[in-house]
């Protein structure tokens, strides 16, 4: 049951094959088995999970109408706020805390009566590609534990790779959702920015983060992004329009007709060849399927890179300035005569972990007076040119694709000393947060050198969402046909699998 | 050795700046929708926004733009077709998100002017105070300073915060600098506030209460040598809690820069606040060192870009300008003695706030009896309450 | 050669609150040199002609209304406080001045 996608599992309730109480606690039993090698959770509220498992069971079996994904299980990342639960954001400065408050991402979770069976693991603060920046300890991939299972959203496509969840939210600012799919064999997708509401989703970087839907199925993503999608008139910057009809397309997986753009500097040239050839044999689907295959350049793709590495720092290190150890959170220091100033400093030296003060110091040189036009500035415009460049390409092309990331997941340890080694993780997925515009990710295969998940990158115009989901249906289908079962079902057994 | 006033003005002339804080009273606060009522009880006017949890995000309260544009006409201020919102980026315990929304490069108004009038014995004068910029931004919490001698933040042990006042808007008014003041600079300055806050009363944008906090003064003062081109070093003064403490202020810090300045030594630029008591200013921070406040824009806001139509609508909507209205009274009514005016307006807006009329019985001899007075009287505060 | 000092470090720990060890310091020194040389290069293309994107959906006047809603609970909004005293949050001695 727990390796069905959650269409699946819906519609097993739906029949009165098992109750939502049935399911809520075959994934809580998952965990408990699994959980402790793969380390993809840092909370589980057994008590909340059953209890909203029994009120959609008692409500659907009074005759009320319930959503589609009511009574499925989720796992949540922790950046997202869940009121009463622990939320830590994957740092040591909120151990402890928790929020008075629901995100509205939860809000709507809890309204579509999905069961969120607790808080995943992360970098700190969403800063990091693999889950090692976590103040928790990593999480390890479920394809090989002893490598990284992507990141900063690394608890949630693992928990989605081990069958602890069928459903995972997760948050992408430059691949976050992305990256760790490709890297767990698993779908993750970036809305549209503004398209899912930031109220509640503790911030990083406030002009990139989105959250998304992450699932095994280009179909449960779908499902999952029509529940969290819509304008909230607690985000200023979420788009007042009607959600995409994103599960439209994801059922209807027509790609005829449709012109697939390859983006040259993106096209996986100097990437693992394992990934540029899963890459390339997709394309090959994709046209079989009445795709048109196009090329397209972006020449100013190459300074996302540094842009992204100046604008995100910046944003955070304001963004991270609430935390004083004043309101909430832990405090440190605070003996005697110290001062507030001293145990703010004292707090923040203990409680942020090495990548998030890196960052926050880049960021507050980035923001200094007499640097701000060389850097912060500067990045602005390349996000500029960014966006042109893409306007300029889906002139041509209905959707942009490329590999996820230059590589399959690395050994945990391997990159962790070398910050811009780290950082090339994302070099194709920052271009799209720093437009604005959505992407998706979902499994093309296991690379042939190391038999591990290859992520296929698909990005859309913004507001136009729904055209990644029946480019990433496609390819599924197709791929799906060749295989003859899901990706994960290749995955190795963990021990204390039934 | 203390110098006296005149010693000061015969050598020196004052350049003033004055800026000029006043709390909207909008129901809610300028980011989120909690009340913004005075005097709750601590903390019960809070919620993640205005306490900066995190996760929480902004959302700009509609009246408080228009309330800043409303203040913005009636300073004779350019309104900016397209404004934004910038954090402004220090650590301070009332100030939950470590940073104020407030605005930087792209404020909401720009370029206007306040004409003042004072009354001195050479007649009366007259004074243009350009206006550099208006703009929103939001208040801080209020601390109590525990264990001091006066609950003064010095030798405190520990501090409370209440965070229901965090989150109430703001709308700064600055000034451009003001020359040429020359020995009425004090005068001019509180004339200045006075006309402000009575323009900001007919607008009903705030109650202005200087005591209670929703009008605040910071004074600006620089002294060069008379006819020397340059500017001398400003230091601002805080704390100033009424039109007198503002005339005070600044003649005070007049007095004390001409004896630095006497005595061969350097004023320095700093933050100094002011003391009721003494009418002297005590050093504050020291601007020099102050912090880099690496404004950037507001990631979490949209820009404001008033519609033309709309600016003009509530152009129109300006009730008459005090100035104006005190002329067209003193006209009516044939009163014409300037001392009148003083005692009219005060009458007239007092009355309109606590719903009374006092007469004033030195009125009576004058302008026809006393019948006459009051039915003129009755029809000039109808006029004012429509 | 080294762009950034140990001491201008040190000074942009002390803007973000940050008490960093001496060894910190010099090794933050060091990598922020690599980082700064490879995002430098941003300036190459961001010519002036050329205007800055800080929101990437191009909209403007998003507002509320000037309407009161239940706020938290003195009791919520402490509830994650460090230190409290008759429903107000409880911080150490503040040394430097209001602004």
């Amino acid at each position: 049951m727990i390796t069905r996608s959650a269409h699946e599992m819906s519609a097993a309730m739906v029949k009165g094959e098992v109750t939502s109480e049935q399911l809520t606690q075959l994934h809580l039993d998952r965990i408990s088995a699994v959980d402790q090698q793969v380390h993809a959770f840092l909370h589980v509220d057994t008590e909340g999970a059953l209890a909203q498992a029994r009120a959609v069971d008692a409500a659907r079996s009074s005759g009320e109408k319930v959503g589609p994904l009511a009574g499925v299980p989720l796992a949540l990342k922790d950046v997202m706020v869940q009121k009463g639960i622990p939320t830590t954001a994957g740092s040591k400065i909120l151990e402890g805390w928790r929020p008075p408050y629901d995100s509205t991402v939860v809000s709507k979770l809890k309204t579509a009566g999905v069961v969120i069976l607790g808080k995943t693991n992360m970098d700190e603060f969403a800063m990091g590609s693999s889950t090692e920046n976590s103040a928790y300890g990593p999480t390890h991939n479920p394809w090989d534990l002893t490598r990284i299972p992507g990141g900063s959203g690394g608890g949630s496509s693992a928990s989605l790779a081990a069958f602890e969840a069928p459903l995972a939210i997760g948050t992408d600012t430059g691949g976050s959702i992305r990256q760790p799919a490709a890297v767990t064999g698993t779908v993750g997708v970036k809305p549209t920015y503004g398209g899912v509401s930031r109220y509640g989703l503790i911030a990083f970087s406030s002009s990139l983060d989105q959250a998304g839907p992450c699932a095994r199925t280009v179909l449960d993503a779908a499902l999952l992004h029509e529940v969290i999608a819509g304008h909230d008139a607690h985000d200023a910057t979420s788009i007042n329009a009607p959600v995409p009809e994103v599960v439209k397309a994801a059922r209807s997986g027509d790609v005829k007709g449709m012109k697939i753009g390859v983006v040259k500097e993106l096209n996986g040239d100097g990437y693992q060849a394992g990934v540029r050839s899963r890459f390339e044999e997709s394309l090959e689907l994709l046209a079989k399927a009445g795709a048109e295959i196009v090329e397209v350049s972006c020449p100013n793709f190459e300074y996302a890179l540094a842009a992204y590495y100046l604008i995100a720092p910046s944003e955070c290190s304001s963004n991270l300035a609430r935390f004083d150890a004043m309101r909430y959170g832990i405090r440190v220091g605070d003996e005697g005569a110290a001062s507030a100033e001293s145990v703010m400093n004292l707090t923040r030296e203990v409680g942020f972990g090495r990548e998030v003060k890196r960052r926050i110091i880049l960021g507050t040189y980035a923001l200094s007076s007499g640097y701000f036009d060389a850097y912060y500035g500067s990045a602005q415009k390349v996000r500029t040119l960014i966006m042109q460049d893409f306007t300029k390409a889906f002139a041509s092309a209905d959707v942009l694709v490329s590999p996820t990331c230059p590589t399959t997941a690395f050994k945990i340890g391997e990159k962790a000393n070398d910050p811009l080694a780290m950082y090339l993780n994302d070099i194709a997925t920052i271009p799209v947060n720093m437009a604005g515009i959505g992407g998706m990710s979902l499994p093309c295969g296991l690379a042939p050198e190391d038999g591990l998940p290859v992520g296929f990158q698909i990005m859309a115009p913004a507001m136009q969402d729904q055209r990644m989901y029946s480019v990433g249906a496609a390819l599924e289908a197709a791929l799906l046909t060749q295989w003859g079962s899901p990706l994960l079902s290749k995955i190795p057994a963990l021990a204390g699998s039934k | 050795m203390s110098l006296t006033y005149e010693d000061v003005i015969a050598k020196y002339e004052p350049v003033l700046g004055l800026e000029v804080h006043v709390e909207l009273n909008t129901l809610s606060k300028m980011f989120c929708s909690c009340s913004t009522v005075f005097g709750g009880e601590p903390n019960t006017q809070t919620c993640p926004v205005c306490l900066g949890m995190p996760g929480a995000l902004p959302v700009v309260n509609e009246k408080a733009i228009e309330s800043s544009i409303l203040i913005g006409l009636a300073l004779n201020c350019s309104i900016a077709p397209f404004s934004r919102f910038s954090r402004k980026n220090y650590f301070y315990p009332d100030m939950p998100k470590n940073f104020q929304i407030s605005q930087y490069d792209e404020p909401i108004c720009v370029n206007g002017y306040l004409d003042v009038e004072i009354d001195t014995e050479e007649g009366i004068k007259k004074f243009r105070v350009e206006i550099e910029r208006v703009h929103m931004e939001e208040d801080t919490g209020k601390s109590l300073h525990v264990g001091g001698a006066t609950g003064r933040i010095h030798g405190a042990d520990y501090s409370l915060l209440d965070y229901n006042r965090a989150g109430i808007p703001l709308v700064e008014i600055v000034t451009k600098i003001v020359p040429g003041t020359g020995k009425y600079a004090p005068e001019v300055a509180k004339a200045y506030v006075a006309q402000l806050r009575d323009i900001l009363r007919s607008l009903g944008v705030s109650d202005v209460r200087m005591e209670q906090g929703s009008l605040r003064c910071d004074a600006n003062v620089s002294l060069r040598l008379i006819g020397a081109e340059q500017l001398g070093t400003r230091s601002e003064t805080k704390n100033v809690n009424s039109l007198r403490s503002v005339e005070r202020a600044v003649r005070g810090e007049m007095i004390r820069h001409a004896e630095l300045l006497n005595k061969g030594e350097r004023v320095v630029q700093e933050t100094r606040h002011f003391q009721e008591d003494t009418g002297l200013t005590r050093s504050g921070r020291s601007k020099e060192q102050a912090e880099d406040y690496r404004y950037f824009p507001e990631p979490d806001l949209v820009p404001v870009a008033p519609d033309a139509a709309w600016i003009e609508k509530l152009r129109a909507s300006l009730p008459e300008h005090p100035s104006l209205r005190r002329a067209r009274l003193q006209e009516q009514w044939a009163v014409p003695d300037k001392g009148w005016q003083q005692c009219l307006m005060l009458m007239l807006s007092t009355s309109l706030k606590k719903r009374y009329c006092w007469v004033p019985i030195q009125l009576v001899p004058v302008a026809g009896g006393l019948e006459r007075y009051l039915a003129s009287l009755m029809k000039a505060v109808l006029q004012l309450l429509n | 050669m080294s762009q950034l000092s140990r001491s201008d470090v040190a000074n942009l720990a002390r803007l973000a609150r940050i008490d960093m060890t001496d060894a910190e310091l010099d090794h933050l020194a060091t990598e922020m040199d690599v980082i700064l040389a490879a995002v430098a290069r941003v300036q190459e293309v961001a010519t002036p002609e050329i205007a800055p994107t800080s929101h990437p959906i191009p909209i403007h006047n998003v507002t509320r209304p000037d309407v009161v809603s239940a706020s938290l609970t003195p009791e919520a909004a402490l509830s994650g406080a460090p230190a409290q005293e008759d429903n107000r949050f409880r911080v150490p001695q503040i040394l430097g001045e209001e602004a």
